[in-house]
């Protein structure tokens, strides 16, 4: 019996080794690379591409080495036939901040799609989240450029779905995870993590008794790409695979626009924050409790 | 520190009780929200202050948290729900007086990025819809906080004061993330204008609309009120000539010239030809 045992767990790990070894990952990837994978081959452009030279005007002049594309990737092309612009934020970059062009990126290809949509011309957007969010050495810019995105979203998302995606391994703080909840649909996976508040700015300002930046277990236990499906925060929890990310958006892109919006359903998450005893420290279980329930109501 | 918090109302209570009169009873004590006849029609007025007894410990400084980001959102709903048919929409002034978003654990997993979405968007969809929005900033206007009420204004205004401050992050926050000290974070904002949090520099980035000079900003008196009204109203017919309701009027500072040159490349290549990725 305990042989047998023991060969059931081996051809398991062999099974999980197979399927892992046969999938492409997508966190492994660079913004580029992603961009373009998404969409239907042949069909890419990007637009603002590194030889147009679009760098920080700000970041020189602190000493900080520039990026030609300033670390935002936009690629116009298909999705599986509509049109699409995918806008891919480079992690590696530092750290996927926003300044004034990376924002104006994004902010500016979104209010173009919103134009074709009222022209005529269904396209839709992708926004590959991988960003701690405002640039901090272009502070006020960055946090404008993020406004507009913000408000791009919402005037896009009238017309077509907004799909998100925060793959990892940065995650998706600040302005940017405001723009992240503002989207249609977002799909996850399990090394990503979506908060406001990055923890080293948490356990500055609220000090280490209330968030311990170098937990990692803690962390992702409540903001981890996971525990975000399990709330009900997020909509999908896919592998890390290129072909099952592009499966979710097709199956997402189908469902048409959500009616309201996460971010509209107003009443609902009132009523859920309004039975949570707020005295209480904070679990993953409460918050799963609190939305999951709601979601399914 | 409660009882000095409730005899000493923040700047942002003092200007909306000045502008508005008595806050409805349906929103918690956190959130202000009137409906006033300013200039013959009727407006909303909305603001976040500070609530030394909120349910959630880490907002309780004026912080924008997870129950204000929802509640801003209702307050906004509302307006749009009950314009919905009507040609006139309601204007709405959201008077800034934040510190920040609230910082904790509960807040994070509670999804509080959510809760501020749902403001932003809120405040973005009623601009959309054709509902002029006015943010006047009397205070601080930070970060997530400011996002989440105000940010999504077709104008901004401020006072012209050295407690009135615009910034991505607290300085010592930014310091640490930057890796650099608290002093030569403060030096380079002397000279960078983004990295600036003085309302001088906010206004070189081409941001605001309109800067104030009121005399007394803790204690508004009939100078100050008429200044910051006749402002308003300037606003708010600016707005009505508007023909798009978008925040493309927020690009024309010399110092926002990247912002106006990557939205001309953009168009110049959306439809052009270009060679492929791969």
């Amino acid at each position: 019996m305990l042989l047998t045992g023991e060969q059931n767990m081996t051809t398991k790990q062999e099974t999980r080794l197979a399927s892992l070894l046969s999938q492409n990952s997508f966190i492994e990837l660079g913004a580029r690379e992603r961009a373009g994978l998404l969409l239907d081959a042949g069909t890419q452009r990007e637009l603002i591409g590194p030889f147009d030279r679009m760098c920080s005007p700000w970041l020189a002049q602190q000493g900080v080495v520039t990026q030609s594309d300033d670390g935002v990737i936009v690629v116009k092309g298909c999705f599986n036939g509509q049109p699409c612009v995918v806008l891919a934020i480079e992690g590696a970059f530092q750290g996927g901040s926003l300044g004034e062009v990376g924002g104006a990126k994004i902010a500016g290809a979104l209010e173009l799609a919103a134009v074709d949509n009222r022209n005529g011309i269904p396209t839709m957007a992708i926004i590959l989240f991988e960003t701690g969010g405002v640039r901090l050495q272009e502070a006020n810019l960055g946090l404008a450029a993020i406004a507009e995105i913000h408000s791009a979203i919402v005037d896009l998302r009238r017309c077509q779905p907004v799909i998100g995606i925060v793959a990892g391994t940065v995650g998706c703080f600040g302005g940017m995870s405001i723009a992240a909840a503002l989207c249609s649909y977002l799909i996850v996976t399990r090394e990503a993590r979506i908060g406001l508040n990055g923890p080293a700015v948490i356990e500055q300002e609220a000090g280490i008794a209330e968030y311990d930046s170098r937990d990692r277990s803690f962390i992702w236990s409540l903001t981890g790409g996971e525990q975000r499906a399990a709330s009900a925060l997020v909509d999908v929890l896919a592998d890390d695979d290129v072909q099952q990310i592009r499966q979710h958006v097709a199956v997402l892109r189908a469902r048409g626009l959500p009616a309201p919006h996460r971010s509209e359903q107003v009443a609902r998450f009132i009523s859920a924050l309004d039975a949570v005893d707020a005295v209480k420290e904070a679990t993953p279980a409460m918050a799963r409790l609190i939305y999951a329930q709601g979601a399914t109501s | 520190m409660n009882n000095a918090e409730n005899r000493h109302p923040s700047r942002g209570a003092i200007w909306f009780r000045a502008l508005a009169g008595h806050a409805q009873s349906a929103y918690p004590a956190s959130l202000l929200v009137a409906d006033t006849v300013f200039n013959d029609q009727s407006v909303r007025f909305i603001a976040v202050v500070p609530d030394s007894k909120n349910r959630y410990v880490r907002a309780c400084h004026g912080e924008v948290g997870l129950v204000e980001g929802w509640q801003l959102a209702r307050a906004v709903h509302e307006v749009m729900a009950r314009d919905q048919n009507s040609a006139v929409k309601t204007p709405i002034i959201a008077i800034v007086d934040v510190p920040s978003q609230a910082y904790g654990r509960r807040e994070e997993a509670y999804g509080i990025h959510l809760a501020l979405a749902a403001a932003a968007g809120a405040y973005a969809a009623a601009r959309l819809a054709g509902h002029p929005v006015v943010a006047l900033i009397v205070g601080k206007a930070m970060s997530g906080a400011f996002l989440a009420h105000g940010y999504q204004a077709n104008r901004i205004v401020a006072f012209d004061d050295p407690d009135v401050m615009v910034h991505a992050m607290g300085k010592a926050s930014a310091a640490r993330i930057t890796l650099r000290s608290v002093e030569a974070l403060t030096a380079l904002a002397e000279t960078i204008p983004p990295m600036a949090y003085d309302i001088k520099n906010f206004a070189s980035l081409g941001l605001l609309s309109a800067s104030l000079a009121v005399q007394h900003p803790d204690t508004p008196d009939q100078a100050g009120l008429d200044t910051v009204r006749d402002c308003l109203k300037q606003m708010l017919v600016s707005i009505a000539q508007e023909v798009q309701h978008d925040l493309s009027s927020r690009l024309e500072a010399p110092h926002r010239q990247a912002s106006k040159r990557v939205r001309e490349l953009l168009r110049q290549q959306w439809n052009g030809e270009k060679p492929m990725l791969r």
